[in-house]
């Protein structure tokens, strides 16, 4: 609430003098590279629509049933997530039945859902919010709408990239990769578990890989030889 | 009984200590396995988040290796495992387009998936196929005296559990009793721990893992038990962080399969105890003797 209420300076405003206790929350988690007091509208407008989006997610497998939400936020409520949301699940699925495919695949929504499907076996219309999720996910990486440095598609690729090589994964190689390509912070941030995992002997780069691992990629291209045509 | 086993990554990395103590009490109760010739990482949580229908077919492939060595069954300990090599299964069912790629990029390599095969996590067939009652008759050291938050988090009750209730599940606390151990009431039993989101965005998943510490402690609880590696490492492993921002709530978290062990009396070093970063010192012998077994 302070947050909207208090002008913003760089609105050539009077600053008002805030007590100190004003000032420390109005930072939100992981919030902290955007700029407090940017306004931002609320409410969407026909010309923010992307037309057709909304059916081009409601015909991949598993996601028609969106069409039936009835905005009852019961995915909002349960989700052990939704305080850190932008969007609430229940919005991010009004927004894209709606076709506002910016406001979706922009927000931090999709990246936050930790897919604990707690939200999928509530919801009264039976609408597998996760999967629909893990495909606004899949859109978002497609389109490379993502912060720069941001950790979660970057895992998610090189999740992938290391599969279809090796057919397996080293967890150890990729948590260090992931702390190369987003931040030497985090990785000083976590240095203890590090050790503890020397010490308890669960620190491993031997490379895992299986015996046929040409059969990975040959079934990766089986599959997009039908995708391309 | 014999079963096909499907170990997953974690399981011969960060989870070592779940197929540790997973073998050897599996053994103990005349259950064969026979891990899955030349398995392939099962696509789980991040590849679905890049491709959905790559990720079914990496699945796909682990469940016609499961068919071609014969063994009708799978059994997968990984909660995240367990969740995509079923839900893989269930696409083949539920949607045409998915069992036609499916099927195409198998038989590229020369494979065939006709959508039977169950699979199965341990706690599944401890239950149901082997049974509490054997189960009891392997106690030698019964866990009198220790507490235990069953901790199951999401993945192995939704949404697809077959074998439990998916808001109240429990398998493990009946299991956990049938060892002797006393559960606590932990109603945050199935509240999901945040998964990768403890190393992606701690904010948010420290917080997640916090909450489940701290109301386990409240509880009384000497340890959790958990079903899934990637939960054990994210209740295990980040108490340093956790200390500096919250306070303190250390708790040792184990795989229910290493009590299992404790109380079989098996010998410790087999059950993979000193991998915890927060080292499980409870032992049964330490709070009651176990009644004294009849020897000459
Ligand atoms: S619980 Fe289901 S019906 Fe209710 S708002 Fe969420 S998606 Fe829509
Ligand atoms: S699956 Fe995602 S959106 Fe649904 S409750 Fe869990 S975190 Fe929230
Ligand atoms: S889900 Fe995790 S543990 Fe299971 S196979 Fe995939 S990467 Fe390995
Ligand atoms: S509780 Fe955590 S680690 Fe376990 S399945 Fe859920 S998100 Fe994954």
């Amino acid at each position: 609430m302070v947050k909207s209420m208090t002008p913003s300076p760089a609105a050539g405003q009077e600053t008002v003098p805030t007590r100190a206790s004003d000032k420390p929350n109005v930072q939100r988690p992981g919030e902290d590279c955007l700029p407090v007091m940017k306004m931002r509208p609320t409410i969407k407008y026909e010309a923010d629509r992307v037309r057709g989006f909304g059916r081009e997610i409601m015909a991949v497998p598993g996601c028609e049933q969106l069409q039936s939400c009835i905005q009852c936020g019961t995915c909002s409520g349960v989700c052990p997530l939704s305080i850190y949301m932008d969007h609430t699940p229940r919005q991010v699925m009004a927004l894209t039945r709606a076709d506002f495919k910016n406001e979706v695949l922009r927000s931090r929504t999709i990246w936050l859902c930790a897919s604990c499907y707690a939200c999928t076996v509530e919801c009264p219309q039976k609408i597998r919010i996760t999967d629909i999720m893990y495909e606004l996910k899949q859109r978002a990486i497609l389109e490379g709408i993502y912060p720069k440095r941001f950790p979660i598609p970057i895992l998610a690729y090189d999740f992938s990239e290391m599969v279809k090589k090796n057919g397996r994964i080293t967890e150890m190689i990729l948590v260090i990769k992931l702390f190369l390509k987003t931040s030497w912070l985090a990785a000083l941030g976590n240095w203890r578990l590090g050790i503890d995992l020397m010490r308890t002997g669960r620190f491993s780069l031997k490379t895992e890989r299986i015996r046929q691992h040409g059969d990975i990629a040959r079934m990766m291209d089986a599959i997009d030889g039908k995708k391309g045509s | 009984m014999k079963y096909s086993y499907f170990p997953g990554c974690s399981l011969k990395g960060l989870g070592r200590a779940y197929e540790e103590s997973l073998l050897p009490v599996m053994e103990h109760l005349g259950v064969e396995l026979q891990e899955l010739d030349d398995w392939n990482c099962c696509g789980a949580t991040a590849y679905m988040a890049v491709d959905e229908v790559k990720a079914c077919v990496l699945a796909a492939r682990n469940l016609a290796l499961a068919e071609k060595s014969g063994l009708n069954q799978v059994m997968a300990p990984c909660a995240a495992c367990y969740l995509v090599l079923n839900k893989a299964k269930h696409y083949f069912h539920d949607f045409p387009a998915m069992k036609a790629t499916m099927d195409r990029a198998l038989d590229a390599v020369g494979l065939h998936y006709s959508g039977d095969t169950p699979v199965r996590h341990p706690l599944d067939i401890l239950l149901n196929d082997i049974g509490i009652e054997a189960i009891k008759q392997k106690v030698e050291k019964p866990l009198k005296g220790l507490k235990v938050a069953t901790y199951y988090g999401c993945q192995i009750v939704r949404p697809y559990a077959t074998f439990d209730d998916p808001y109240n599940p429990t398998t493990m606390d009946r299991l956990m009793e049938a060892l002797g151990a006393t559960v606590v009431h932990y109603p945050l039993k199935t509240k999901c721990c945040g998964g990768s989101l403890t190393g992606t965005l701690p904010d948010a998943g420290l917080r997640l893992v916090y909450i489940l510490l701290c109301e386990a402690k409240k509880r009384g609880a000497d340890c959790i038990a958990t079903v899934c590696p990637l939960c054990q490492f994210n209740l295990d492993g980040y108490h340093a962080q956790l200390e500096s921002k919250y306070g303190d709530v250390m708790l040792p978290t184990v795989y229910f399969t290493q009590l299992m062990g404790l109380a079989f009396g098996l010998p410790e070093k087999r059950l993979g105890l000193n991998r915890a970063a927060v080292p499980f010192k409870w032992r049964p012998s330490d709070a009651a003797p176990a009644p004294a077994p009849v020897t000459a």
